[in-house]
């Protein structure tokens, strides 16, 4: 067992990656000499050479797009997007070009390519350095979508991730980068797309991901405190959905709150409230409730901490919850 | 117009053969194979417009949806396609039906995008021939990357012909002015990538001229970029067929890539679904029509005495052949089943989808007749009742 951040657990992990395959190669802003913006590649081009971990020209779609074709070359790229809003310039290359590679060649071209991410907000950044950009993704058939919430979740998902003959986008939760936790190295991961309860409780499930289950179990702590007993499944993998760890949940509690930063308006909540509607509607004892972004853009650092879902508005809907 | 617009100044124009079919020297390219060689390209462009006609005579009929023509760049697909190593890739547009011909791909293989039973249905690793790229210039930087992973495999500049290989993208003017081709110019010059940057210049993007894309000659833009870049006589094959070899040549050596502007014309519409007279004179296409690429190669082979009645009978005879050949397995062509395609999304199939498909089977099981034969039978049907 190791103590690591999750950036250094990522770290950790890519390092693992390069030295298991030596087709994996790296590519973004700045991930060469700087480590990237977040140090999650550092001292990986000193040890792997600038071969396999590529400084890349200022060009998101220029990133993506020559992924692409390493990746039909037989290669497994590991672009780093350097923040989530300036995802959008390769918004074609990832959505057209490499999510339906596979469709169109009937399976004869697999794209071992993997996208990742620093995503949401909470670290007073300026404007599109603090977006939530999974729904879009999770929309695109051909494309999985993955979420860590912890240093250990972040040291196998992204050897998984990169193991995976499918576009990924790996999302990392930019505000939880240096928080630490144990990393046993040695130990089995879950399967990469499977959810996991990590709280369980009786009275109400909490649905989140990323950077939301800190939050969620900082509000099943308060909630204890006023005798509920809330459940909590980190869902790790946002397309596909891992629906069994819900439903079962759902079937016991019978109420269930989702929470993320993204907007509310077809969210992963919305999508999440009628799966839980269509498949356990006898259980519910409640409708689904969604914490979430409001309908707003992203606004200014100074008044994030109202817009982001904190334990108030995760409790609040609580509440309402266990009224019906 | 000032000379900082670099739009001033002689434009160079690599041409080894005139319109009226006389060979020309060039101080710096020169076409090295015989009349055996220029008739075979000849050959290769007769057939190339030949399925070009019938593609578009098969949409007329219904049978496709949409044809895109490369009527009047054969010279430009043929020279380029047949300067190819056995171990070129090559990135195409939508258009490059002749450069596919050259490198083996069969033309229903084509026809099948066009006619809506697949994405693009060939093997695309087998005939080192990429699927069409429909979002225009995205293809340019999958060249790209691709010759970038080339060069990690230490397939350049090693001096072994049976090693080395370059990547050939193709693009058109309209993609010039797309942000994907100019990011792949600065990739591919930044990490010196075994690559031919191949734009066909055929002075419209739909409707649009070439001087709504570019004040400068396109092959300037090169030098912009860090690389070489050549303008050829895109209606001429000798001409095209010797850029392409040295730039290839200089690509599999490791010296980086390159630009060539093959400046050509399109004599047809943008595709089937495209009306020109609305924006272009005829009296242009009537100036083209007279540089058409295969008829100076005919009048060429004829001067030289090596092509006679006979040759260009039995290519006409392989041509009608060809595109008989080619109808008659083009409407074989069998419908995909929907169901088939949800096994194509993944590599590793998720439970969700499989959910999906299983109750779209259940779906479709609910019905008496529920063979697919039975439920395409329903469309023709339909489709009648319109006429």
């Amino acid at each position: 067992m190791t103590m690591l951040t999750m950036a250094k657990a990522l770290n950790a992990g890519l390092r693992r990656a390069l030295e298991a395959d030596p087709q994996v190669v790296i590519a973004g802003e700045d991930v060469g000499k700087l480590g990237g913006v977040f140090r999650v590649t550092e001292g990986l081009q000193k040890d792997f050479g600038e071969h396999r971990v590529i400084d890349s020209p200022l060009a998101e779609s220029g990133i993506v797009g020559t992924a692409v074709g390493m990746a039909l070359r037989g290669y497994r790229p590991v672009c780093e997007i350097q923040f989530d809003g300036f995802v959008f310039p390769a918004f074609d290359q990832i959505v057209t070009q490499a999510a339906k590679l596979h469709f169109r060649s009937r399976g004869l071209l697999p794209m071992p390519l993997v996208i990742r991410i620093p995503y949401g907000g909470g670290i007073g950044a300026v404007e599109h350095h603090s977006e939530s950009p999974e729904a879009y993704f999770c929309h695109t058939p051909g494309l999985k979508v993955v979420t860590c919430s912890n240093p250990a979740d972040a040291y196998w998902m992204i050897q998984q991730a990169i193991a995976s003959d499918d576009p990924i986008i790996f999302l990392e939760p930019k505000r939880r980068y240096h928080e630490r936790a144990e990393v046993d190295e040695k130990g089995t991961p879950p399967p990469l797309y499977s959810a996991r309860v990590v709280r369980p409780g009786t009275d109400v499930t909490l649905v989140g991901y990323g950077p939301m289950i800190k939050i969620c179990l900082d509000a099943a702590e308060a909630a204890a405190e006023d005798g509920h007993d809330l459940e909590v499944i980190d869902l790790r993998t946002l397309s596909p959905l891992d629906m069994a760890v819900v439903v079962e949940s759902v079937q016991k509690t019978g109420r269930v709150v989702t929470v993320h930063e993204a907007q509310l308006n077809l969210g992963l909540g919305a999508e999440l409230a009628a799966r839980i509607s269509e498949q356990c509607f006898y259980s519910l004892e409640a409708p689904v409730l969604r914490v979430a972004g409001f309908d707003t853009p992203y606004p200014p650092s100074r008044v994030e901490e109202d817009y982001l879902p904190d334990l108030d508005r995760v409790l609040d809907l609580v509440d309402r919850s266990l009224a019906y | 117009m000032s000379d900082a617009s670099g739009a001033s100044g002689e434009v160079e124009l690599v041409q080894l053969l005139t319109p009226e079919g006389e060979r020309l020297e060039h101080p710096e390219y020169s076409f090295g194979g015989d009349d055996d060689q220029i008739k075979s390209f000849y050959r290769d462009m007769v057939l190339t417009r030949r399925i070009d006609a019938e593609a578009t005579a098969l949409q007329r009929q219904g049978e496709l949806g949409l044809w895109a023509s490369c009527l009047g760049q054969e010279a430009a697909q043929i020279g380029s396609g047949r300067a190819l190593g056995k171990r070129d890739f090559v990135f195409p547009t939508y258009r490059e039906h002749g450069v596919a011909w050259c490198l083996g791909v069969d033309p229903v293989h084509l026809l099948g995008l066009f006619r809506g039973v697949d994405l693009g249905g060939w093997d695309s690793q087998r005939y080192r021939f990429h699927l069409y790229t429909i979002v225009i210039g995205a293809q340019t930087l999958h060249a790209t990357g691709y010759a970038m992973g080339v060069e990690r495999d230490g397939l350049v500049g090693t001096g072994d012909p049976d090693r080395d290989m370059a990547v050939i993208g193709y693009f058109g003017d309209g993609a010039s002015s797309e942000g994907d081709v100019n990011e792949a110019f600065i990739f591919a010059s930044s990490y010196n990538a075994p690559i031919v940057f191949f734009c066909q210049n055929n002075q419209w993007a739909i409707s649009e001229p070439i001087e709504r894309q570019s004040r400068i000659p396109l092959y300037r833009r090169a030098s912009g970029f860090g690389f070489p870049g050549v303008r050829v006589d895109g209606n001429d094959v000798l001409a095209v067929h010797a850029a392409t070899t040295r730039a290839l040549e200089r690509a599999r050596s490791g010296s980086g890539p390159t630009l060539i502007e093959a400046y050509t014309y399109r004599m047809g519409a943008h595709t089937t679904s495209d009306d020109p007279t609305k924006y272009r004179l005829a009296d242009e296409l009537e100036h083209w029509r007279l540089k058409d690429p295969i008829e100076r190669l005919k009048a060429y082979l004829r001067r030289s005495g090596s092509g006679d009645d006979a040759f260009f009978a039995d290519v006409e005879t392989e041509a009608s052949d060809l595109a008989a050949d080619v109808r008659t397995r083009c409407l074989a062509l069998p419908d995909p089943h929907l169901l088939d395609l949800f096994d194509y999304v993944y590599a590793e199939q998720t439970p969700y989808l499989n959910e999906q498909k299983a109750t779209y089977a259940e779906y479709l099981g609910s019905f008496e007749d529920t063979s697919p034969a039975g439920s395409r039978q329903a469309q023709p049907a339909f489709a009648e009742s319109l006429h």
